[in-house]
């Protein structure tokens, strides 16, 4: 009763609203209802005026918004009405935009006023605050020509001749390993002379793809092949960078040796610190030891962490071999790889499935003076050995065996503490087939058909095993079968399948063909 | 505090550490630089002036600095080595008879918050007793009532003592100082803080420290724009639009997505090798029109951007500013990459050789002992080119022109 009493008050006062409290009064009959008349009047009017006070507040906000991010905001005095605009003096109402010609008048006048207004600024932003392309692009061009001038103030004044040095042999990873070696000396911004040394001969596969840099390549061919311990690849090898310092010499080469090696991983700063290097350099380099088998590397892993353990010798497991230098800088030793977590488990045989290590001084971090190498040369230091008499079977193991005194060699790279290229060699098996010049052809006979992917879930069984192929497991890289995937989305509800699967797969359909074949290609090796 | 414009600069500072010589090894080729007054930027100030330095009790100074030796190192530091500096140069003289400057060493600016704000409200009081006393004890100022006397003054609005700009405003340079040269760093063209003859100097940065985070100058500048600060000082200016004029948040709404401007609130600890990572380096206005920035951004080769409408350089009369540094109008900040990237490459190299010049970046420091043409002695060159002073500074006797009454009640009170 009461609430309906209430509820109907309500309503008389909605209706009268406009009425005067006086006659509202009079209209409602009791005095309780009149107050409840009453409290309901304050309570609306408290409304009114929160949302007064709340639809000023967000129309202030509202105003902020729409003119702090309109382009045609540009606006340079305040805008607040309440705020007192606080010029310095009135002159500065009537100012000419031309600060030269504002300075003058104000010093004529002598007094002291300001163009700049002290208080509240609008923030402008810009319709579109964005880059424009042209301007990024003209940015970058600055940024260019800027390094550019750095170059020529900073750089080398005069740079040498790059003679690199390469011993290739022809193998299932030759062109991925040699390209990236090429890449890296294509980038190079000096003189370059490309020395490839081929075990086994020149041949016009090396031939085709170091054509392919457009860099001034020598390619010498010797007629050792190259054997399959890495021990004794090693040691060919050494024959065959000698053989590469022969050609230097003989042909008088200017410039600085560097021993590129096609499992080498060069940064660019390497080309531009060796420029720095008077006779006999050297730089750090990162040894990136592997195994070919996880869990062989994750047990050595885990012997090696037990050894730092038990030794505490943190320092020398760092994989990094080169110079080690005292607090002036001054050459004092050699770091080398530490194999002792490889001991007995490294690979013997280049297809082994263990880790390859590098020897005690790789020769990729050497980088000498091509006039070391010459018959005669002005100022040929005296630590050096008359590179014509050398006897190469002579234990040349490292590159330090040309110097008579190994103390001499000018560490490179903030003296070795900057790694600037890497050693990893990864091998194929040796009997591993990859078609010739990596050029398919004939095509594959492995096909899933194209109107058939995704691929079925069932792997479809090889039909062709009386074909003479390969076993996956011998290493035969070149057929790739993909794992199947389920994919719970495209199963879709019968009725709606029946319209639109024509050329869907059923998940059963196991009519694809998959061969793998390698019968076509021809076994190098 | 609406001074915190200058905290992240003063964390720079913070680290105490004693001042060595700044040595310059500079190989870029650089050519001949003139300001305003001409080729003066390796001029020798011995010989073309002399100074007498007051000896105050040593509550205006020496105890002061005792008190708190963070002001060694905060960007108002030089009014504290100009001292050090005057006391040990050949230009000092013991005979004031023959001085052609006076020089009275307060500190008034070593007064900070436990946060290392310089707060100088009892500055006036401070300043106006110095000059009591040796009006008093001497009879040199008297003779010209402070027109041969100068005085370093180097906070935000100088000798206004207040670091609110209004309040600056309304107090103006104090009365006693108004016949006397200023060495502030405060420099905008047109402001009562700023009165004419005034010699602008550089924000003191720690020389040592600076060259201790050089890096090889065949690092290649890589960053098109950099600046690290505040855009917004959203504890004293919530609203915003009052802080930097709102040059600074214009910088961020406009840019902050633009790969080529490198700016943000966060100083790294790589902030200077960042800066000669760079080809420009913003300088805009904070709550004073100058900052720390532009020593910064000259000792690391930055092309500055100067982003202050009407601001003082400091030795203007030396430095070519227009030469070295990029002005922007605060009206044309939405524009600064189109202003930026349309300079031709062949301005902006003629700009880093300016930079590259090692007497252009001996001027901006004072380093510890001074070194020939670092600020101290252009400071020395601008009070030599005032010389000879007009007759008409010297009073006739009984002339009085300063009031000694005027200013507000409060800075009338005894220090």
């Amino acid at each position: 009763m009461k609430l309906s009493a209430l509820h109907q008050s309500y309503l008389n006062r909605r209706s009268n609203s406009f009425r005067s409290p006086t006659s509202l009064d009079s209209s409602v009959d009791g005095s309780g209802k009149s107050l409840i008349a009453v409290f309901w009047l304050i309570l609306h009017c408290l409304c009114c005026l929160i949302s007064l006070v709340l639809g000023f507040r967000f129309s202030r906000l509202v105003f902020f918004f729409l003119f702090s991010t309109s382009s045609t905001n540009l606006y340079s005095l305040p805008f607040r009405p309440d705020l007192p605009v606080k010029h310095l003096d009135v002159h500065t109402i009537g100012r000419t935009l031309d600060p030269g010609a504002n300075g003058t008048t104000v010093v004529a006048t002598a007094t002291k006023s300001s163009r700049v207004v002290v208080g509240r600024h609008g923030i402008r932003i810009r319709p579109w605050p964005h880059p424009n392309p042209v301007e990024v692009m003209k940015a970058h061009q600055i940024i260019g020509r800027v390094q550019k001038e750095q170059k020529m103030i900073f750089g080398m004044k005069s740079s040498k001749m790059v003679i690199a040095v390469t011993p290739t042999y022809v193998r299932t990873f030759q062109a991925l390993h040699l390209t990236g070696v090429m890449h890296s000396l294509m980038l190079v911004p000096y003189d370059l002379v490309w020395i490839v040394v081929e075990a086994g001969g020149a041949t016009n596969e090396t031939g085709l793809i170091i054509a392919k840099s457009g860099l001034r390549t020598i390619h010498v061919g010797i007629d050792q092949r190259m054997p399959n311990t890495w021990e004794d690849r090693s040691k060919l090898e050494v024959f065959m960078r000698l053989q590469a310092l022969r050609v230097v010499r003989e042909e008088k080469l200017d410039g600085i040796v560097m021993f590129a090696d096609d499992s080498n991983m060069h940064s660019m700063e390497l080309f531009d610190e060796i420029q720095n290097v008077k006779w006999f350099g050297t730089v750090s380099v990162g040894i990136l030891a592997h195994s070919g088998n996880a869990e062989e590397m994750v047990l050595s892993m885990e012997k090696r962490k037990e050894m730092e353990k038990e030794e505490e010798e943190e320092s020398s497991s760092l994989p990094v071999q080169g110079p080690a230098c005292n607090s002036t800088d001054q050459l004092i030793g050699w770091h080398i790889f530490n194999t002792l977590p490889y001991a007995g488990k490294s690979a013997v045989y280049i297809d082994d499935v263990a880790a390859v290590l590098p020897q005690k001084l790789e020769w990729s971090g050497f980088v000498l003076n091509s006039r070391l190498l010459w018959e005669e040369a002005e100022n040929k230091p005296e630590w050096v050995k008359d590179f014509g008499s050398l006897n190469e079977n002579e234990g040349v193991e490292s590159p330090l065996s040309l110097l008579k005194d190994p103390s001499m060699v000018e560490p490179l790279g903030s003296c070795g503490r900057q790694v600037l290229l890497w050693w990893l060699r990864v091998e194929a098996r040796a009997d591993s087939k990859f078609p010739p010049g990596w050029i398919i052809d004939p095509p594959l006979e492995i096909t899933v058909a194209a109107k058939r992917t995704p691929w079925p879930d069932v792997p479809p069984e090889p039909p062709t095993k009386k074909k003479d192929q390969m076993p996956l497991s011998q290493g035969n890289t070149v057929v790739v079968i993909p794992k199947q995937q389920q994919h719970p989305t495209k199963i879709r509800k019968p009725k709606r399948k029946s319209k639109k699967s024509k050329h869907e797969p059923r998940p059963t359909d196991t009519t694809t063909q998959v061969y793998s074949s390698s019968s076509k290609h021809q076994e190098r090796n | 505090m609406k001074l915190s414009s200058c905290v992240l600069i003063f964390l720079l500072c913070n680290t105490f550490s004693s001042i060595s010589a700044f040595r310059l090894s500079r190989s870029q080729p650089t050519e001949r630089i003139s300001g305003s007054a001409g080729d003066v930027l390796e001029d020798d100030p011995v010989g073309r002036l002399k100074v007498f330095v007051y000896e105050l009790p040593s509550k205006y100074n020496k105890k002061i600095l005792q008190k708190d030796p963070r002001c060694l190192n905060h960007m108002f530091a030089a009014e504290i080595y100009m001292q050090r500096f005057l006391l040990s140069s050949p230009v000092r003289t013991l005979n004031p008879e023959e001085a052609d400057w006076f020089y009275v060493p307060v500190y008034t600016t070593c007064d900070l918050t436990p946060n290392g704000l310089p707060l100088p409200f009892k500055s006036p009081r401070m300043m106006r007793s110095a000059i009591q006393l040796i009006a008093s004890n001497w009879p040199y100022w008297n003779r010209t009532e402070g027109a041969d006397h100068f005085f370093v003054v180097p906070h935000d609005f100088g000798a206004c003592f207040h670091y609110q700009e209004e309040k600056a405003i309304g107090r103006g340079i104090l009365p006693l100082l108004q016949r006397a040269t200023l060495v502030q760093t405060f420099g905008q063209r047109n402001h009562v803080c700023l009165k004419e003859g005034s010699i602008t100097v550089p924000p003191y940065a720690p020389p040592q420290k600076m060259q201790s985070h050089l890096i090889p100058e065949k690092t290649p500048r890589s960053i098109f724009v950099y600046f690290r600060g505040l855009f917004y000082d959203v504890g004293n200016d919530p609203e915003g639009g009052y802080y930097a004029r709102g040059a600074r948040a214009a910088v961020w709404e406009n840019f902050k997505d633009n790969p080529l401007f490198d700016i943000s609130t966060e100083h790294p600890t790589t902030y200077y090798e960042d800066m000669q990572r760079a080809i420009f380096c913003l300088c805009p206005l904070g709550w004073a029109p100058w900052s720390p920035r532009l020593v910064e951004a000259v000792i690391f080769g930055c092309i500055p951007v100067i982003i202050a409408d009407d601001i003082v350089l400091p030795f203007a009369d030396a430095i070519p500013w227009e030469d070295i540094g990029v002005f922007v109008d605060e009206k044309d900040v939405p524009y600064l990459d189109t202003i930026l990237t349309s300079i031709p490459p062949e301005v902006i190299l003629r700009k880093q050789r300016l930079l590259a010049n090692p007497s252009m970046k001996q001027a901006m420091l004072f380093p510890q002992p001074a070194q020939p043409g670092d600020a101290f002695h252009q400071v020395l060159n601008g009070l030599a080119r005032k010389l000879p002073h007009e007759r008409s500074v010297y009073l006739r006797p009984g002339e009085k022109l300063l009031n000694w009454t005027a200013g507000p009640v409060a800075d009338l009170k005894p220090w």
